[in-house]
């Protein structure tokens, strides 16, 4: 009995010391897409607290579930919400912090069409499904009046990977086609009808880049840093919008009404007035009881930075910011971390 | 012959183990241990391949090599297009590179001046060097623009009879990732049959220059048949890259996993779906099934390695008994 409660003493006198005189290090794992911004945003919020130092590992967002799930890390990031039998894994219950918003947008390489193109839902689901295969297509002429079609074979570029982004794309394409849905479905590696396979948002984009008449998906800030053609969607409401940062956040304000309290919701299809229909959260997955007090400060007070003052680095980076109804109701999240 | 087999036998064995205070059978030893290694990781390796690929053995059994369903959503997994991808790239590769790669041997080896040859034998192993995602991007950059807009039409409109010749050009596909493995092939076949050419005795050029024989008939006639177990060893070696190549395939050949005749056609290999799907495999099933296609081309490997030593076999007798 003393030996073992004077071993806790010294155990814990180490971890004090290290807690005080080093770094207080944290370490998460997961989606690949926030990449960018959470680099930044940990690299801000380094030089705003010298001693706080965050390492990321962008394996992937199954792979961010699977590291938490293990106890291998002290937060995960996912671009698709945590589904019940994952949930069921976990022996601390994992909280979702919705962190910026990102965007599919449909690219092509048509040269001779200076316009960019207008895709409703059918024209989308058929182009993806292969029953679209020329992009003179009658049903995408009718689409876009006084455009000259050129008659090109359509080549459609999807990821080879497993990714958030094809997870995202194909919800699109489940919720506004019957067809997708009973065909490939949801996935974040689904069984494509046909077409290409590359690798990553950079393989998608520069496959389409110099193929032409390809058509792809790829995440809006690759659209937006790369000057690519991309099409204007018909959302739920029936407006035409256009991807952008502004219409991306609409979307999610659309959603916000029906939030659900654990924040696991999809926004794609949203039914609000100027949402861009092919938009997603991104989360963090923070564990609800963190045992080491330090590492939970440091976590609660990096949450509230995020929220606040890191949400204006989105734009710059191709990201859109999340609406401020969104971060009110995270904020009131916060105090379940234990 | 039991009794003076066993103390023949223990007598050996004593007489090492006492031996090996000379630094001879230490050094004996020591090689056998790094020797066995080899054996010992080569073990290792299947028995793993087979206990973590349990799930998707268990529940595909040999319909996993036979059926051409790949649908991770419904869990359905088989590797029939992905063998095929496999095997259709490196062969149309070795097709590709065997009459270059062993031309430039045999103009380096017999008939370049000392200096030229050196030079780009130089280059060529330089060449070996090079990381294979180098030439993935060199591939998608150059060689699938080329193969789209010069080298596909063209061969629509001299062979587009043939089925494998036709449908549209896109530029990725089988024949851009063949075109790769052939030039990542390349440096291992002229560098093994350059030296194997060169090790073809002087006296047996000499002997066929005596005979009468021109330039071309004493390289045709006596050095390349001397040398051909060396040049086909190199032809195996170039295969055996061509077969477990991940990078520079994947980024060309499009990454479908259906099989098509035309060489045109986008496919898959078993590397590249492996290095594509495993770090996202959302299941246990799918993950066990991206194990058992490391466990097939392991096989693909052994046995077109089989297949290779067999030649070489039956080569080597059929040259003894010429040579008789």
């Amino acid at each position: 009995m003393k030996i073992s409660s004077s071993l806790v003493l010294v155990t814990m006198a180490a971890l004090g010391l290290t807690g005080n005189a080093a770094a207080q290090a944290l370490n998460g794992a997961g989606a690949t897409f926030p990449m960018a911004i959470y680099t930044k945003w940990f690299n801000e919020y380094h030089k705003l607290h010298p001693k706080v130092e965050i390492n990321y590992q962008s394996i992937g967002s199954g792979g961010g579930i699977t590291q938490l799930t293990a106890g291998t890390v002290d937060f995960g990031a996912s671009d698709a919400p945590m589904n019940d039998t994952e949930l069921a894994k976990m022996k601390v219950h994992p909280l979702h912090f919705p962190t910026v918003l990102g965007a599919d947008v449909v690219t092509y390489n048509l040269p001779s069409v200076k316009t960019p193109l207008k895709l409703d839902q059918a024209a989308v689901a058929a182009i993806f499904l292969l029953k679209i295969t020329k992009w003179n297509d009658p049903a995408l002429a009718k689409l876009n009046p006084g455009v000259k079609l050129p008659g090109d074979d359509i080549v459609v570029v999807h990821r080879s990977d497993g990714s958030g982004t094809t997870y995202v794309f194909t919800e699109y394409l489940t919720k506004i086609s019957p067809e997708w849905a009973k065909g490939p479905g949801t996935s974040k590696q689904p069984k494509w009808p046909g077409g290409l396979g590359q690798a990553g948002n950079e393989g998608v984009a520069g496959m389409v880049k110099q193929t032409p008449g390809a058509v792809g998906y790829v995440e809006l800030g690759y659209v937006l840093q790369n000057h690519m053609q991309s099409a204007i969607l018909k959302n739920a409401a029936g407006e035409w919008i256009e991807a952008t940062t502004a219409t991306v956040t609409a979307a999610a304000a659309a959603a916000a009404k029906t939030m659900p309290a654990d924040f696991r919701v999809s926004i794609t299809d949203a039914k609000g007035k100027g949402a861009y229909p092919d938009a997603s959260f991104t989360w963090l997955l923070i564990p609800s009881k963190i045992p080491d007090a330090a590492k939970k400060t440091v976590i609660v007070d990096f949450l509230k930075w995020m929220l606040h003052d890191g949400q204006k680095y989105c734009a710059d980076l191709g990201f859109a910011p999340l609406p401020k109804s969104v971060v009110d109701q995270e904020m009131k999240q916060i105090p379940q971390i234990q | 012959m039991s009794a003076p087999a066993i103390l023949a036998n223990k007598s050996g064995r004593t007489r090492r183990w006492h031996g090996l205070q000379t630094g001879d059978e230490v050094a004996h030893f020591v090689t056998f241990l790094f020797a066995a290694s080899v054996l010992f990781v080569t073990a290792f390796l299947v028995w793993e391949l087979w206990i973590q690929s349990a799930e998707s053995r268990a529940k595909f059994g040999f319909h996993f090599l036979a059926t051409s369903d790949w649908d991770p959503v419904l869990g359905q997994f088989g590797a029939l297009p992905f063998i095929y991808g496999t095997v259709l790239t490196s062969v149309l590769a070795l097709i590709i590179s065997i009459p270059l790669a062993v031309g430039a041997a045999i103009f380096l080896a017999e008939l370049a001046p000392p200096s030229l040859s050196s030079a780009c034998t130089f280059l060529v192993e330089l060449l070996a060097a090079i990381p294979s995602v180098i030439y993935g991007l060199l591939a998608l950059f150059t060689v699938v623009p080329l193969m789209r807009n010069y080298a596909e039409p063209f061969l629509k409109k001299t062979l587009g009879f043939l089925p494998f010749f036709q449908g549209p050009a896109i530029g990725v596909g089988y024949l851009a990732a063949s075109v790769v493995l052939a030039v990542m092939t390349f440096p291992f076949i002229i560098a093994i049959s350059r030296e194997s050419l060169m090790e073809v005795p002087r006296d047996q050029r000499e002997a066929a220059m005596a005979l009468g024989a021109t330039r071309w008939e004493s390289t045709f006639q006596v050095v390349v048949p001397y040398a051909r177990l060396g040049i086909l060893g190199s032809i195996f070696l170039g295969l055996a890259r061509a077969l477990g190549e991940t990078m520079a395939v994947t980024m060309v050949i499009g990454n479908d996993p259906a099989m098509h005749a035309s060489f045109f056609a986008p496919g898959y290999t078993i590397a590249a779906v492996i290095a594509n799907e495993f770090a996202e495999a959302g299941t246990s099933l799918h993950t066990s099934a991206l194990i058992e296609m490391g466990l097939v081309l392991f096989s693909v490997t052994i046995v077109v390695n089989a297949l290779a030593r067999l030649l070489v076999i039956a080569t080597s007798r059929k040259g003894t008994a010429q040579s008789q």
